[in-house]
């Protein structure tokens, strides 16, 4: 691989074979060959009129090639049409190349270029090497008949070397792995590309070879080659691929402030507008969370806060969710002033939390302490004149759903069932949690004695709600509906 | 309750070959090996072994490389000698070869190469238990896993005979089919001449239908996927099923009496189908009072066996049904089915959108709420930009900023969308429309292809009569379509997609339908005209799905098969269902 380009001349001018050549040799016989080659693989390049100069826009000599064709190439190959192909490739099944010696510790090309095996068949690489008969891409390169009389049949592997170092024809070796389809050829012959091209002619030629570059992008994200995948993204201007590619770096680092310096570094890079604010939060938050998480285990150990030592803390509040913050700083913090990191109003204003959620977060979390006066006073506004009223932008069901989850007493949860607006939301609700003086009361409102007649039926016997739904059935007051 | 095949039914292919296959050659490779004593699980630890060799069964992944290197290099550092072997199943990937030497170990390990890939889950179902699959290919684009496929397709002609009718839509369908054509021509004379008995393949993307693999399951079988997670076809029961302290790993396939009686019911027929076998169970138990000796005998060995092992899969289901309706009550289940059903009719969106938004405020489950965000996504061509942002912020602040990546995954497998805005995306489409048309599809990047890639699912969905129109209540006793897995509410696309092509034999009149989902050039039918096929074996249909098929699915084509009198085999690259759909687009770590 490390011949230079006088072993090179030297060899095509001093080898006893009559090598395959390509278009550095002008006698009648290669261009009659060029000629038909191009006309037969014409249907592989282009499907309109160009003419056989289109051979020299694929070439490797740095000119860009026409990637229209390429990239047409490689969907193309999908839709059939290349049965000619095929019928070339079986008649083409080398076995010579098993004569390879067994590769010591370089990475062996031969086994890029082996076949795949058949079901049924286990042939380890050396198997393979020494005398099973495994098929080989290499000579498989998708040409034309005329030239296949080129190939010899013991061929070393330094030949295959030597041939591969031109660039067309590793590329045509890449073609054809991306019409074969098999994944696996397709990122070994990258491999291979990889290790013999520089950068950025590599990455040009994928620009317009978009199965193959997926293919890259793919292995390059598995072996962990982050920065190459960043040079990649970088070179095809793939700014927002390149930012959460760096961005997911993040979930590597353990280290909360190594994760938090991390993540400034982030807060530059190209993300949509969008994105660059969810950054800037994650940022935000964490700085957060490690002031919050150091204050509060210095409480819990000095053991003078009374919630700490009443409900101790499960888990460390690091990287946890924004809602999850809340909760705990709704839960520990309650009552801190705005000014402080850990209060609840504070992460409200920093992280815009909106309002729904805000009240959502701060009922699950004082009903979970049983603090019913601050569940009161979540919902109770005052009006311009001073005149108090509930109101809850989750709607009172949800509120008394979750009052309920956390088990709060029945008067408790009757109180905001009634605050519940929709009369069936409201009876359904108060029968479903017992509420009885509730169930009652609607009843009487609708005037509805058939549904409290069955009602009755439910509660205990000889109970005070039995007594209280006799009176109400019993009074004249009342003009019941049925 | 589980009805009959028609008495003219094709028999199905014994697939024991298949494991007697894949065993033998197991044993061959391990014999190698000499006296394997121990097995370990590769996980991120080293196994205690003074063993002089050690050999890894792994699946061609780079991680795997990794770990063994690191344990290879452990045993270098202290000075010890072993010998190492490597057998990868299906196949080695050269990429894993690469890590080998990279990791200089390349001389210390001898690799093989184990080429099972089709593990016979139940008579009728194959896996080739690769859920990578899904994830490799439909998010990354990595073809690694098509060559398998085709391997396998080749594998099963050899066996049961060409298939003479092949039909496929999707792009890996149609590259797998090619591979697997081409498998064929290099080995042509081994299905040559042998008489087919399989009569139509078909190849089906997972991209073409995610709306099916979306929803929640409520045949029991798919049911039990999504409380228990059934793996490699069999369940742990948990203490809370088989109400004892321990846990139970059950099989779950037709060997199983009672599981096959119920697995493609619809879960409200369960219980009443499980109560009435008790009975009957009771009453066979009472016939011993008032035998004599000699009947006794008999009885004793006879029928008790059976009955007690009746006795005992009953308790078990029972038990497995009560845990279900105890967690579905819990999670609000009537209320989650309605707003998925009002999705797919597409009627109250706004409505679910406010669903799907207090979900996510709640804080119920992640998976949950990026499952309804997709199915939300996919019927309505994508999320208006203004509900988008809002749930993708909230859905951060809920779970995790993290969860940004998980986005832009779901993105990429054209999951979950921004509706562009109104005036840029018909002038944006026509234009790309008009690329997609040339053969130039594979130029457009990333970002158009996600715009040219709409579902389109409510035309489609007009286009196939997917919400079948009901008058009155749809009796899930006695299903008359496959709609049935799905309460009546909507008929699996996939599964319809098949019946209709199987109907014509091509893609003939369906024009419109594969270009609403973008497989104008993906769509092929490959007939070989031999008449060795017996009218049976035109009746048997290899179902193959690439990215995984659900047990709902499963069921309605079982379902579809004993209406038309066919027989249905699937092969599927594993089992999936909703949740596994979304974790493997979820990029947080554990």
């Amino acid at each position: 691989m490390n011949r230079t380009k006088g072993d090179e001349e030297e060899y095509w001018n001093s080898s006893k074979f009559k090598a395959f050549t390509f278009d550095d040799e002008d006698d009648e016989l290669s261009q009659l060959k060029e000629s038909k080659r191009a006309v037969n693989s014409l249907r592989d390049f282009v499907d309109d009129d160009d003419d056989d100069d289109d051979l020299e826009r694929v070439s490797w000599s740095g000119e860009p090639v026409g990637s229209i064709s390429w990239s047409i190439k490689e969907t193309a190959s999908n839709s059939g049409s290349n049965h000619e192909r095929e019928q070339l490739k079986n008649r083409n099944n080398f076995s010579s190349y098993t004569q390879l010696p067994k590769p010591a510790s370089t990475y062996s090309l031969s086994s890029i270029f082996r076949g795949r095996t058949r079901p049924g068949s286990f042939q380890s690489l050396s198997d393979a090497l020494s005398d099973t008969p495994a098929k080989s891409y290499a000579p498989e390169l998708g040409r034309p008949k005329g030239e296949y009389r080129d190939y010899s049949n013991d061929w070393s592997p330094s030949d295959t070397v030597r041939r591969l170092r031109k660039g067309k024809d590793k590329l045509q070796l890449l073609e054809e792995a991306v019409s074969m389809h098999d994944g696996n050829v397709i990122t070994a012959v990258l491999i291979f590309l990889k290790r013999t091209l520089s950068k950025e002619i590599l990455f040009r030629e994928l620009e317009v070879r978009q199965v193959a570059l997926r293919h890259l992008i793919h292995f390059l994200k598995e072996i962990g080659d982050q920065k190459l995948l960043l040079d990649l993204f970088r070179f095809l201007d793939r700014t927002e691929e390149l930012a959460l590619t760096h961005y997911r770096e993040h979930l590597n680092i353990q280290d909360p402030e190594k994760r938090k310096e991390f993540l400034k570094t982030c807060i530059g890079l190209p993300f949509s507008a969008e994105d660059s604010a969810h950054i800037q939060d994650h940022y935000t938050l964490l700085e957060r969370q490690i002031i919050i998480e150091a204050n509060d285990r210095h409480l819990e150990s000095a053991g003078q806060t009374e919630i700490f030592r009443k409900h101790p803390r499960k888990a460390s509040i690091l990287n946890m969710p924004l809602v999850t913050t809340l909760f705990y700083s709704c839960f520990y913090h309650y009552t801190e002033a705005e000014g402080t990191f850990s209060s609840p109003v504070n992460l409200k204003k920093t992280f815009k939390i909106p309002e729904k959620q805000y009240v959502l977060t701060a009922l699950a979390a004082r009903a979970k302490l049983r603090a019913w006066h601050d569940v009161d006073a979540l919902f109770t506004t005052k009006n311009w004149l001073g005149y108090t009223k509930k109101r809850a932008p989750i709607g009172f069901h949800r509120v008394v759903e979750i009052l309920h989850k956390n088990s709060a007493p029945v008067q408790i949860l009757q109180e905001y069932v009634n605050l519940v607006e929709d009369v069936d939301t409201k009876l359904n609700l108060a029968t479903k949690f017992r509420c009885h003086d509730v169930v009652i009361d609607t009843c009487r409102d609708l005037k509805d004695r058939q549904q409290l007649l069955a009602y009755r039926s439910k509660v205990d016997k000889g109970s005070a709600e039995e007594e209280k739904i006799d009176a109400v059935l019993s009074s004249s007051q009342i003009r019941w509906k049925n | 309750m589980a009805f009959p095949h028609r008495p003219d039914a094709p028999e199905l292919p014994d697939f024991s070959m298949l494991k007697r296959l894949a065993r033998d050659q197991l044993i061959y490779l391990l014999e190698q090996q000499h006296e394997v004593d121990k097995l370990y699980k590769v996980e991120n630890k080293p196994p205690f072994s003074s063993s002089e060799q050690l050999c890894f069964l792994v699946r061609p992944r780079i991680k795997n490389m990794r770990y063994i290197a690191n344990l290879v290099n452990a045993d270098k550092m202290a000075g010890r000698t072993r010998k190492y072997k490597v057998i990868f199943s299906p196949q080695k990937f050269y990429a894993c070869e690469m890590v080998l030497e990279e990791e200089g170990i390349y001389g210390d390990v001898s690799c093989d190469e184990w080429a099972f890939s089709l593990l016979p889950l139940d008579v009728d179902l194959l896996s080739m238990e690769l859920p990578e699959f899904f994830r490799d290919y439909f998010l990354e684009g990595d073809q690694c896993w098509i060559n398998t496929v085709a391997q396998a397709l080749h594998l099963l002609s050899t066996l049961y005979g060409p298939f003479p009718n092949c039909y496929g839509i999707g792009r890996c369908a149609k590259m797998s089919h090619e591979l697997w054509r081409k498998l064929e021509e290099e080995e042509d004379g081994e299905t040559k001449g042998r008489r087919p008995e399989i009569g139509h393949v078909f190849l089906l993307d997972r991209d073409v239908d995610f709306v099916t693999a979306l929803c929640s399951q409520v045949v029991y079988e798919g049911l039990v996927d999504d409380t228990f997670r059934v793996k490699c076809g069999s369940v742990d029961f948990g203490p809370e099923v088989t109400s004892s302290d321990k846990s139970l790993k059950v099989l779950l396939n037709a060997e199983d009496k009672v599981f096959n009686e119920i697995r493609n019911e619809h879960f409200s027929n369960v219980f009443g189908f499980l109560s009435q076998k008790a009975r009957n169970l009771q009453a066979q138990y009472d016939r011993r009072r008032g035998m004599d000796i000699k009947q006794m005998k008999n009885f004793v060995s006879q029928e008790l066996k059976g009955l007690k092992q009746e006795h005992r899969l009953l308790s078990l289901h029972i038990g497995a049904c009560e845990s279900i309706m105890k967690k579905k009550t819990k999670q609000d289940f009537q209320e989650l089915i309605k707003t998925e059903h009002a999705l797919l009719e597409g009627f109250s969106i706004r409505e679910s959108t406010n669903y799907i938004e207090e979900h996510i405020d709640r804080q119920v489950s992640p998976i949950e709420s990026l499952r309804l965000m997709c199915l939300l996504s996919i019927t309505e061509n994508g999320l208006i930009p203004k509900d988008y942002r809002s749930l993708k912020t909230q859905y951060l602040q809920s779970y995790g900023p993290e969860h940004l990546l998980t986005f832009s995954n779901l993105r990429r497998a054209g999951l979950l969308t921004e509706q562009a805005p109104g005036d840029t995306l018909t002038a944006m489409e026509s234009k790309v429309s008009k690329l997609v048309t040339d053969k130039a599809a594979g130029k457009i990047t990333d970002a158009f292809s996600s715009l040219a890639k709409r579902s389109n699912f409510r035309a489609i969905s007009k286009k196939l009569n997917l919400i079948p129109r009901v008058d009155g209540e749809y009796d899930l006793k006695v299903p008359r379509d496959m709609a049935y897995v799905f309460s009546g509410a909507y008929v699996p696309l996939s599964c319809r997609i098949i019946e209709q092509v199987l109907e014509r034999q091509s893609w003939q009149g369906l024009d419109e339908v594969v270009r609403l989902l973008n497989c104008s050039e993906l769509a092929f039918t490959d007939m070989t005209k031999e008449d060795k096929a017996s009218s049976e074996s035109l009746r048997l249909i290899l179902v193959v799905f690439l990215g995984g098929c659900t047990f709902s699915e499963i069921s309605a084509l079982r379902f579809l098969g004993r209406e038309k009198g066919y027989r249905f085999i699937f092969l599927t690259t594993a089992v999936t269902n909703s949740v596994r759909l979304m974790e493997a687009m979820s990029e947080v770590k554990a």
